[in-house]
């Protein structure tokens, strides 16, 4: 049982789920709730995309593309054309991982720098769609949104955002850890690690490449419906490529490979620019130094090393015990 | 009745052909060793018949199926499994989740199953972990059940390999140069190893540069030059071929001359010794 709540699963699951019911007696106002809101969006799209980073090891640069196709999804259909944002969403979602499917077929069989500057370019159209087709998407001004409503129930304001994000984060969470365990889960990390080596015992490389880029996609898109409807307004600027770079920094920073890495990540990287208001213009260069920062003092990001340390003192304190006895 | 047949195989890079119009069969239930100095294209040949490479000319047939320009998870799935002569073990996993890996056919579940967790799913994942265990066993990696992939020795992740493929529940299996790097015990153990994989009902296709352990396990034996077939035939004819034994002292040399008694002389007394 003990050892049941220290495995990564049911205690990690549990050790957040305190996190987000407890966190409410240290946010003193809306302006702390509406950071912790932006975290829990955050924290949702970079678990999705570590799954295809840090499971699998696919680079995209253009996830701030399916974030921005998500928002600006429900927020023309809802919004413009009147629909329920519920099936705004779902219409969305699908449509997000329609493209990403027919986008990720050719792109996914390439590797390394050149699948980088593939998604790259996909963000880059993305971007340039929703800047020019102002008729639906108001263009550079952006395009306001509807609150989100179910059955007449509406969702306003940051505490119930708040609860609804978290609820959503430790379901994205969860999923993401149940797929992780999962023979799937394990064909992706072998893929990574091996194409050929996967390929050999059976494992259809580029089916789980493509699986797993509209598993991140839909991920993202979900995330950006509500980041939308959370706002009321969206602009291209979470489109931007900027945006694709801070997801993958929130990504290494918080850890490669690690589901709660990607959280955690996403917790400062949200966080850390609004704290430091002074460098607003600089929000870049700060996002950039971090990226350094890591790759050459924690190339494994947060979690890992922290794990690890934890691992190595564990063990060294056992043998302590085993060489006093 | 043969389990692998491969007409006419050929493999050009650039203009270079690593294999030449390469015929044979291999028979179910046997050992069958595919020897040759370095650069003949033996690796090549294994690529081939795993699908990692695509033929330039000819066609594989395994098992009744033409396997000709499938791809190497389609090969699999026939029942075709290998080892590789540089390493592909999965470094970023436990020793038990690479062999677990090599259950993929088997266990391999819808997405919605996976990402929901489903009770059956958890118990699948039980059983999927005490048979790798159960393998790691066989292949004599018993005391690595525990072990980070990256911390294993060399000779122990060889094994290592030749689990993941067991696990496949594979007819054929393909070992490219498994005594390569082990130490002389190491490569002893192999012997048994390949006996146990034939007790499976696995048949062996073995690429090997240790004689000692080829003239001693194999029913039959292709040797292979430049990419064609030198000769072929029982380990006791293979051995006393002129043109393998030319071919191996780099083709200057009779074999009745000094190095080239030598070099049958080494061949032979390992056949007698495992007679
Ligand atoms: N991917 C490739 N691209 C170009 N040439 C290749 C490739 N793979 C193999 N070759 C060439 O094909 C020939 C056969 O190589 P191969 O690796 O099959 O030999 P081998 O019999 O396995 O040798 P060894 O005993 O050293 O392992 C060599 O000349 C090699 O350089
Ligand atoms: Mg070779």
């Amino acid at each position: 049982m003990l050892s049941r709540l220290a495995s990564p699963r049911t205690g990690g699951l549990l050790a957040l789920a305190i996190v987000i019911a407890l966190l409410p007696l240290a946010l003193a106002n809306k302006y702390f709730y509406d950071i912790a809101v932006l975290v829990g969006l955050n924290a949702i799209v970079c678990v999705g995309l570590n799954l295809l980073i840090g499971y699998a090891g696919q680079i995209s640069l253009g996830h701030a593309g399916f974030f921005g196709l998500g928002a600006y999804g429900s927020a023309i259909l809802a919004s413009r054309y009147g629909w329920p944002p519920l099936a705004a969403m779902l219409t969305t979602t699908l449509a997000v991982a329609a493209l990403a499917y027919l986008v990720g077929r050719p792109i996914l069989r390439l590797k390394g720098h050149y699948l980088a500057m593939a998604t790259l370019g996909m963000g880059i159209i993305v971007y340039m769609v929703i800047t020019t087709e102002d008729r639906f998407t108001g263009g550079p001004d952006g395009i306001a949104v509807v609150p989100f409503s179910i059955g007449g129930f509406v969702l306003q304001g940051e505490r119930i955002w708040y609860w609804v994000v978290g609820v959503l984060l430790l379901a994205a969470v969860w999923l993401a850890l149940n797929l992780i365990e999962s023979p799937t889960g394990r064909a992706l990390r072998a893929l990574h690690s091996s194409e050929v080596g996967a390929e050999v015992v059976g494992i259809n490389a580029a089916e789980h490449k493509l699986l797993v880029f509209v598993i991140s996609a839909v991920f993202a898109s979900v995330a950006g419906s509500l980041a939308a409807h959370y706002s009321g307004f969206v602009t291209p600027g979470k489109v931007a490529f900027l945006h694709s770079i801070e997801l993958v920094t929130m990504v290494v920073f918080g850890g490669m490979a690690s589901i709660f890495g990607a959280v955690v990540g996403a917790a400062a990287l949200t966080t850390l620019p609004q704290l430091l208001t002074v460098f607003e213009d600089y929000e870049m260069m700060v996002f950039g130094a971090v990226m350094m920062g890591t790759m050459i003092f924690l190339p494994r990001g947060v979690v890992p090393s922290m794990a690890r340390l934890f691992q190595t003192r564990r063990n060294a304190s056992s043998d302590d015990r085993a060489g006093s006895a | 009745m043969s389990l692998l047949s491969v007409e006419g195989l050929g493999k050009k890079f650039g203009g270079v052909s690593a294999v030449d119009d390469l015929s044979f069969d291999i028979r179910p239930g046997a050992v069958y060793s595919i020897i040759g100095p370095n650069g003949a294209g033996k690796t090549t040949l294994l690529n081939l018949l795993t699908g990692v490479y695509q033929p330039s000319s000819g066609r594989i047939v395994f098992d009744g199926h033409d396997m000709t320009g499938r791809a190497p998870y389609e090969y699999a799935r026939q029942g075709i499994a290998r080892t590789f002569q540089n390493l592909q073990v999965f470094f970023n996993m436990s020793a038990l989740e690479n062999v677990m890996v090599g259950r993929y056919l088997q266990e391999r579940s819808g997405l919605a199953r996976a990402l929901l967790r489903a009770p059956g799913l958890v118990r699948a994942e039980q059983a999927c972990r005490n048979e790798a265990a159960e393998l790691m066993r066989f292949v004599g990696l018993q005391d690595y059940l525990s072990a980070a992939s990256d911390a294993m020795p060399y000779g122990a992740l060889k094994r290592l390999e030749i689990a993941r493929a067991l696990a496949t529940r594979p007819k054929m299996m393909l070992l490219d140069e498994p005594a390569a790097g082990l130490n002389p015990t190491e490569a002893l153990e192999l012997d048994d190893l390949i006996g146990r994989l034939t007790g499976r009902g696995i048949t062996v296709v073995l690429v090997e540069h240790n004689m000692r352990l080829v003239m001693g396990v194999s029913d039959h034996i292709l040797v292979l030059d430049y990419g064609r077939k030198l000769a072929e035939g029982s380990a006791q004819a293979v051995r006393n071929d002129p043109k393998v034994i030319a071919a191996y002292l780099g083709g200057e040399v009779s074999p009745d001359s000094t190095y080239g008694e030598t070099v049958a002389g080494a061949v032979a007394q390992a056949v007698e010794m495992h007679r």
